[in-house]
């Protein structure tokens, strides 16, 4: 097969840096391509050089596009060439209709009045494309996440797609909505779309590339050609982080100590629903120096739980019990949870996790600033300090610790959180999704923060849609479904599978 | 993602250029009003800095900074309250009605105004928090309702005036405590007829706490390794404003001294300077106009902030609203008519961030500053309102544009 696109040494700078260095990308006409790599290795810059982001000449190195030399000046320039890029923040407005957003900027009009059955006409025939049975005047907001993906996709269907790049497809994805997306993207490489896929789950890439390549620190290292013979997961995260890695998961020794966290008949309903029961009837506990896991589906719901928990913070009519040390505890808001030694590490660490535009210091002491004042007057010696103390023992890589946290990769971002709580000094930590978006590297630093505080004697309860990491990672795991605890597995018993048919045959 | 990288690595000490890039906007204020001051000084043939205008500068501009220093708070709490000058004109004329109507004492009555002052901020402050009602809309309902409380409390007229005692709180001077010979000694000096040597030492004072402070600080960063601005730029930033601080204390004392509105200004900005950078408190506002979300799951009251918040608003809104009368001497139906948009456009002058989480006191300060030397300026040239209102607005504009230019610079 012929090549659809050939970049050759790119090299992109920033000032003070060089975030692309000669890095060569063949991409052949009809296959999928998997681009992996670190975050920050610079695998969002190469496609923001292809789709004309970075505007020709801004860049050194060529681009072969079609069999010609492309020039983009900007996004729509190489939109009109069939490049089309999804993002991994879904562009979609949320309270327009599928239609309305498939066809924003591209609408179906003679002389600027809209052709609405031209355009539900024409919605209709890409929803089936992509296996959609909404009807075409469904808010987007209806949708979840991976409908929404869905709906990006017929709209990148829609401009007459010869190239799809997407960005970190099935991050924000459930299992089964991955497994669907994936099954799309083979579908239309059989009816001749080229496509380009951003991705940090390796065993998505090994379904479905049919070439690989490895992007790190801002160069090509290789280039894995799938036809030929199978590629490894071990092989692609040699490469990814340049060393070889025996463990993704490192050693802990295992052992459970007294009872910390006991929660027993915990029943929470919707916020808004007031008839809707999101947690039924849930019980479990967690052990000094345990890591209990919490698997499940997207919308189990496992955050739910836990945000129920900590203070109240989600749902309403919550009731039941919950146990600190053996004595019942009152969690009825975050204060009083962070002071009954809770911790919780939110799923969403921008929004929820973070103040992104103040400095590493002060969010780490955020959430204790009694610890680094006297009668309510700051000691800003002593912040620094603290702050100090948490960036050498997390490792966080910055040049000071008066740096602002939007400055960071994400797995210095969650090193920053994770900071914030220890700080708080709790007996047991919350981790909701405590690895997602981070790449391989700082996924093994967080494992072993982790390991580090079980060995503390710390209880962690540590909430994944990666059920690899669960299995890796934990003393036991309980598996929830529809928000009912339906299972509960010893790491010994607990295989994918079991956790499956779990899920499955409640 | 390579974004990061570059400005991980942007922190390595450079040059005076690129210091001066980064921290364009702190600078660029304050050679902003220096620039104008010099501006009007030379147009004005001298008269923008002769100690009456000088004296009359502070006093004009004392209560839309008395009010700044509040809505810095609100704005970086992530809110606005457009009902603060009907509130200030409300409070003046209750405080009139209690005063000349009912002849109550003036000490009483400005208790009372302080505490209905802060009553209409919880008020207000109430639906914002606790309901989640945009604070835009609930100020924007008090503005009409405040407004028209004052139209009936006065029943259109106008009231006054107030006695002595009360008009000293905008009019009066705080006399020297030093022996009048020293004054005399010291006046041919300054080719002046007398010369108040409190004043004179204030200013001295002053600078030569801002001087330490500023050392203080400098030493401070240098042991944390922080990026210290250059030796030259400390110097002749330090220098400017301490002079310029000794400057203007140098002409006030050749006039009456020190308007005891200064004295309430001045304490009350090293008050709220100190509550924001240096306490629990200021710093749990920040992180709540910064991520409210966050701060909530962070521990952080967030509620019960927003509320105090207003409620300090509402105090001080009084407060500006008891010098108003004082310095009017007189309470009318129309006092404070759109006075909340210079207050505000003081704030977002200083770099406050409409988002929230961003501002800084003494931005707030300076900003309200900039609009008055403007204001006062203009009206010594005889511009007319007209075009006064037109450059007002635009230098807003300019400001926030240029904050805005800077951030994306910076990405």
């Amino acid at each position: 097969m012929a090549a659809l696109l050939e970049m050759r040494s790119i090299t992109k700078t920033f000032p003070g840096v060089k975030a692309l260095d000669q890095v060569n990308l063949t991409v052949r006409e009809g296959e999928i391509h998997a681009l992996v790599g670190e975050n920050g290795a610079g695998k969002s810059t190469l496609m923001k050089v292809l789709s004309g982001v970075y505007p020709h000449g801004s860049y050194e190195g060529e681009i072969h596009y079609d069999g010609a030399v492309a020039a983009f000046r900007d996004i729509a320039d190489s939109e009109k060439r069939g490049i089309i890029i999804i993002h991994q923040e879904l562009a979609l407005v949320p309270l327009l209709s599928i239609a309305e957003n498939i066809f924003l900027g591209n609408e179906q009009a003679r002389g600027g009045v809209i052709d609405w059955q031209g355009t539900f006409r024409r919605t209709e025939g890409l929803l089936k494309k992509v296996g959609l049975s909404e009807a075409p005047t469904t808010l987007v907001d209806k949708l979840g996440v991976g409908k929404q993906q869905l709906v990006e996709i017929a709209k990148a269907l829609s401009k007459e797609v010869r190239l799809l790049i997407l960005d970190e497809p099935t991050a924000a994805l459930s299992e089964s909505d991955s497994q669907a997306l994936l099954d799309l993207l083979l579908e239309l490489k059989a009816q001749g779309v080229t496509s380009i896929i951003i991705s940090h789950k390796l065993n998505e890439v090994r379904r479905v590339a049919d070439t690989v390549t490895v992007i790190r620190d801002g160069t090509t290292v290789s280039t894995m050609d799938a036809r030929s013979q199978p590629i490894t997961e071990d092989a692609i995260v040699r490469d990814m982080v340049g060393r070889d890695m025996a463990h993704r998961y490192p050693e802990r020794e295992r052992r459970a100590g007294e009872m910390l966290l006991e929660v027993s008949g915990w029943n929470v309903w919707h916020p808004e629903h007031s008839e809707r029961q999101v947690i039924r009837d849930a019980a479990f506990n967690v052990r000094a120096g345990e890591v209990v896991g919490i698997a499940g589906l997207m919308g189990a719901g496992r955050t739910e739980l836990a945000m129920s928990l900590f203070g109240r913070s989600y749902g309403r009519n919550i009731s039941g019990e919950a146990r600190i040390r053996g004595q019942v505890a009152d969690l009825s808001s975050v204060p009083k949870a962070i002071a009954a030694g809770l911790a919780y590490v939110t799923e969403d660490r921008k929004s929820l996790g973070l103040i992104l535009e103040e400095t590493i210091e002060r969010n780490v002491t955020l959430a204790n600033l009694a610890g680094v004042s006297a009668g309510g007057i700051l000691n800003e010696n002593e912040e620094t300090a603290v702050a100090e103390k948490y960036r050498a023992a997390m490792n966080i890589r910055t040049p000071s610790v008066f740096q602002k946290v939007m400055n960071l990769s994400g797995g210095n971002q969650q090193k920053v959180v994770l900071s914030k709580w220890l700080f708080a000094g709790p007996e047991v930590l919350i981790l909701d999704e405590p690895t997602r978006g981070i790449d391989v590297g700082a996924k093994f630093e967080i494992y072993g923060i982790i390991n580090e505080l079980s060995a503390q004697g710390k209880g962690v309860l540590m909430i994944s849609s990666e059920m690899p990491e669960l299995l890796g990672m934990c003393d036991r795991i309980y598996v929830m479904n529809e928000g009912a605890l339906v299972g509960e597995l010893t790491a010994a018993e607990a295989s994918q599978e079991r956790i499956m048919s779990l899920i499955v045959t409640e | 993602m390579a974004m990061a990288e570059t400005t991980e690595t942007a922190a390595a000490p450079k040059g005076v250029g690129e210091y001066l890039k980064s921290h364009l906007r702190e600078y660029g204020l304050l050679i902003a009003l220096i620039a104008i001051m010099v501006f009007f000084q030379i147009v004005t043939g001298g008269t923008l800095l002769r100690p009456v205008n000088i004296t009359n500068l502070l006093l004009q501009n004392s209560y839309i900074i008395i009010m700044a220093l509040g809505m810095l708070i609100v704005i970086v709490a992530g809110h606005i309250d457009l009902s603060v000058g009907s509130v200030m004109g409300f409070i003046g004329a209750l405080a009139a009605v209690m005063i000349v109507n009912h002849e109550l004492p003036v000490f009483a009555t400005i208790a009372i105004c302080l505490v209905v002052g802060g009553v209409i901020g919880a008020a207000q402050g109430y639906w914002v928090a606790y309901w989640k009602i945009p604070s835009f809309i609930v100020t924007l309902a008090g503005m009409l309702v405040f407004r028209g409380l004052s139209l009936w409390l006065l029943e259109g007229q106008s009231v006054g005036p107030f006695p002595k005692e009360f008009q000293v709180l905008a009019n009066g001077f705080v006399p020297d405590i030093f022996p009048p010979a020293i004054g005399e000694r010291l006046a041919p000096l300054f080719d002046a007829r007398k010369v108040n040597v409190l004043a004179l030492c204030t200013g001295v004072i002053a600078a030569a706490v801002i001087v330490w402070m500023g050392l203080r600080k400098r030493a401070r960063n240098r042991a944390y390794g922080i990026v210290d601005e250059p030796r030259a730029f400390f110097i002749a930033r330090t220098a400017i404003v301490s002079l310029a601080l000794v400057f203007i204390m140098y002409k006030l004392s050749t006039f009456r001294g020190l308007p005891n509105v200064l004295i309430t200004m001045g304490v009350l900005t090293i008050i709220y300077a100190f509550l924001t950078e240096k306490t629990t408190l200021g710093r749990r506002i920040y992180a709540l106009g910064g991520n409210e979300k966050a701060a909530k799951l962070s521990g952080i009251k967030t509620e019960r902030l927003t509320f105090l918040a207003f409620v300090n608003m509402g105090i001080l809104a009084a407060a500006a609203g008891l010098v108003f009368a004082a310095r009017l001497n007189t309470a009318t139906p129309k006092a404070g008519f759109a006075l909340e948009l210079d207050v505000i456009a003081a704030v977002f002058i200083g770099g406050a961030s409409m988002s929230g989480g961003v501002g800084k006191i003494v931005g707030a300060v300076v900003g309200a500053f900039l609009m008055g030397v403007l204001n006062n300026g203009m009206s010594i040239m005889g511009i007319g309102i007209d075009y006064q209102q037109m450059i007002k607005g635009l230098v807003l504009l300019a400001a926030v544009i240029f904050d805005v230019y800077n951030k994306s610079k910076q990405g």
